[in-house]
């Protein structure tokens, strides 16, 4: 069992590189005969690369979903903000006690429009990384939400929330400044609001920490992101004294969009590119964008009071048992 | 040699209906070890009279020490859990869990009296799956916050969990949103809530339900944290002081109102409701 994406993708990784060497080389030749020689060397091994992906993405298990959703080239909240928004103008404090870079928020416009985005924001290299991190939020950052979500109350924005996280802090200094309360009050100032709100999952759908800003009227879930109520370690490490056993606990735990859909507790699953979002990561924000926008037209019908309802009749109805 | 049990021992009629416990019984305080008769420690609500160790209780007796006696009228008993992950061992341990405590699942609610005012009561049990909470659970608290709205009566809940059940998945995620829910309704409808964390009341049914109440009393030294103490501690350089996500820090951090010793319990929210639900009962459209 793999334990990153980097190890599981070795290979093909390798194979890029090569392949990458090869058109610099290829570039570099004078004599057009070897020139020639090596552009067909480099198609061979571009169809067997598509080969690879192609086989390795029909045969996705649940623990190749979670890597694939932590895998540190697919795109970010801010990379889809970038690319779907303009103007976004981001916001920090939380006025209570400091920043928090493990969410991300602040208006910003969709086609003209403005709407409020507040999205967990992760790092790419161990710098951005600590800077954000990990995308796991303290409560500053759950309360600088909670202030962008009655902002967007009083000013009729609309939300849009980017979930990607791997957990809320489990720290010292976030438990003594109430990280449980930070991520239920932030819960509950959601279900407070009367103007239409969108969840995208994009990565890690990280318990506490995701659900604190995604209780929306409309929740959409990329393909390979995971939604989980426990990362598959932590289950594995109650459930069997063993943390390794994530691929296992992964699979019971059925954390993919696809059974996340079934199961009823998200609206749509939005198809990736081929390869993950990170292989086209244009098509993958044209994806997300298209599916906000079009939510948003169809919540906007709902008048305020039926749009807090219609979000309280939602999470209502989730839950499985017999009377 | 006497009969040792532990001091929590299962299951346990209500003590206030004046049940005598098995004659020559002793029990050991979990907290100082001191050997107690069983007959003083349950006169004391399972507190030692020593140590002043809260031991945990059941539901059944948790409502008997806090509500008027015979009250109590259960609502929803008959909510089962199914499996909607066919999770691994989840069925057996859930079927042990039923045969040890006889309840369907780790809550039970309904409506109550406290000092003759009505209110709508859930208390979980953490000897059921650890008070985990999935679907039933869920349900219930959302049913008990709901029933307050519509009964226009304050709502009191006992929390006593792990958190969310991991062998419902996403489900038992999706009940912190739920029930958090509820409780923005009750606020909007003016009805006093209070929470109270009992030992434990932890990660998900603490950042969800329990931490929003209008009130939030503790029992003392309970435990109450968002995540287990060994993963805050290794997650951070800052020292934990000693008495980390015990209820005397939580309530020093400001996450919390009042410790509250279990032989006060009841008068103190008799009074909370008595002042905070003053507008819902009948003649306080009078004095208004």
């Amino acid at each position: 069992m793999a334990k990153s994406w980097r190890e599981w993708m070795k290979e093909l990784l390798h194979l890029e590189e090569l392949i990458t060497q090869m058109r610099a080389t290829a570039a570099r030749e004078t004599d057009s005969h070897k020139a020639e020689e090596l552009s067909q060397q480099i198609e061979a091994f571009e169809g067997r690369r598509k080969n690879i992906i192609k086989l390795i993405f029909s045969r996705l298990g649940a623990w190749e979903e979670v890597l694939l959703a932590r895998a540190d080239p697919r795109p970010y909240t801010l990379d889809y903000v970038n690319a779907i928004f303009t103007d976004f103008l981001e916001l920090e404090g939380d006025r209570r006690f400091g920043t928090d870079h493990a969410i991300v928020a602040g208006p910003a416009n969709l086609e003209g429009q403005p709407v409020m985005i507040v999205g967990h924001q992760k790092g790419r290299n161990l710098n951005e990384r600590t800077f954000r991190n990990f995308a796991m939020a303290k409560p500053e950052g759950y309360r600088k939400a909670i202030r962008m979500f009655s902002m967007a109350e009083r000013f009729r924005l609309p939300v849009v929330t980017f979930i990607d996280t791997p957990a809320a802090d489990p720290g010292v200094e976030s438990e003594s400044r109430g990280i449980s309360e930070a991520i239920a009050a932030s819960m509950l100032s959601m279900f407070e609001l009367t103007v239409p709100v969108v969840s995208v999952v994009i990565g890690e759908g990280g318990s506490g920490g995701a659900i604190g800003i995604a209780a929306a009227n409309t929740v959409l879930m990329q393909e390979h992101a995971i939604y989980s109520v426990i990362p598959p370690e932590g289950c594995a490490a109650i459930l069997w004294r063993d943390a390794s056993k994530g691929n296992q606990a992964a699979a019971a735990l059925k954390l993919t969009a696809k059974s996340a859909l079934e199961m009823g507790l998200i609206d749509r699953i939005l198809p990736e590119p081929e390869g993950g979002a990170y292989a086209n990561p244009l098509e993958a924000a044209e994806t997300v964008r298209a599916a906000i926008t079009g939510s948003l037209q169809e919540l906007s019908k709902m008048s305020p009071v039926k749009l807090k309802e219609h979000r309280y009749a939602k999470f209502r109805s989730m839950g499985v048992f017999s009377s | 040699m006497p009969d040792f049990g532990a001091a929590h021992w299962y299951p346990q009629g209500p003590m206030r209906s004046g049940k005598p416990s098995p004659a020559g019984r002793f029990v050991q305080c979990q907290g100082c070890k001191k050997t107690l008769f069983a007959t003083d420690f349950e006169a004391n609500f399972k507190v030692c009279p020593y140590c002043s160790h809260h031991h945990r209780l059941n539901w059944s007796e948790r409502i008997a020490y806090t509500f008027d006696e015979d009250s109590f009228q259960e609502m929803d008993a008959d909510l089962v859990s199914s499996d909607p992950l066919a999770f691994p061992d989840y069925k057996p341990k859930h079927d042990a869990a039923r045969s040890k405590t006889g309840m369907e699942d780790s809550v039970a609610c309904g409506i109550a009296r406290l000092i003759d005012m009505p209110v709508s009561v859930a208390v979980s049990d953490f000897h059921f799956m650890g008070g985990s909470m999935g679907s039933v659970a869920g349900e219930k608290v959302t049913r008990t916050l709901e029933r307050g709205c519509d009964m226009r009566c304050p709502v009191i809940i006992f929390c006593a969990s792990g958190g969310a059940r991991m062998q419902e998945g996403l489900v038992s995620l999706m009940q912190m949103a739920k029930t958090t829910a509820a409780v923005e309704r009750c606020r909007s409808h003016g009805i006093p809530y209070i929470s109270v964390f009992t030992d434990p009341t932890m990660a998900g049914v603490l950042a969800s339900y329990a931490s929003v109440a209008d009130v939030i009393l503790a029992e003392p030294k309970a435990l109450v944290g968002f995540a287990g103490a060994r993963v805050s501690k290794q997650a951070q350089v800052v020292k934990a002081p000693d008495d980390f996500q015990q209820a005397e820090w939580v309530l020093r951090s400001g996450m919390l109102d009042r410790i509250v010793e279990r032989r006060d319990m009841r008068s103190t929210l008799g009074e909370l409701v008595r002042m905070l639900g003053a507008h819902l009962r009948q003649g306080a459209a009078v004095v208004a």
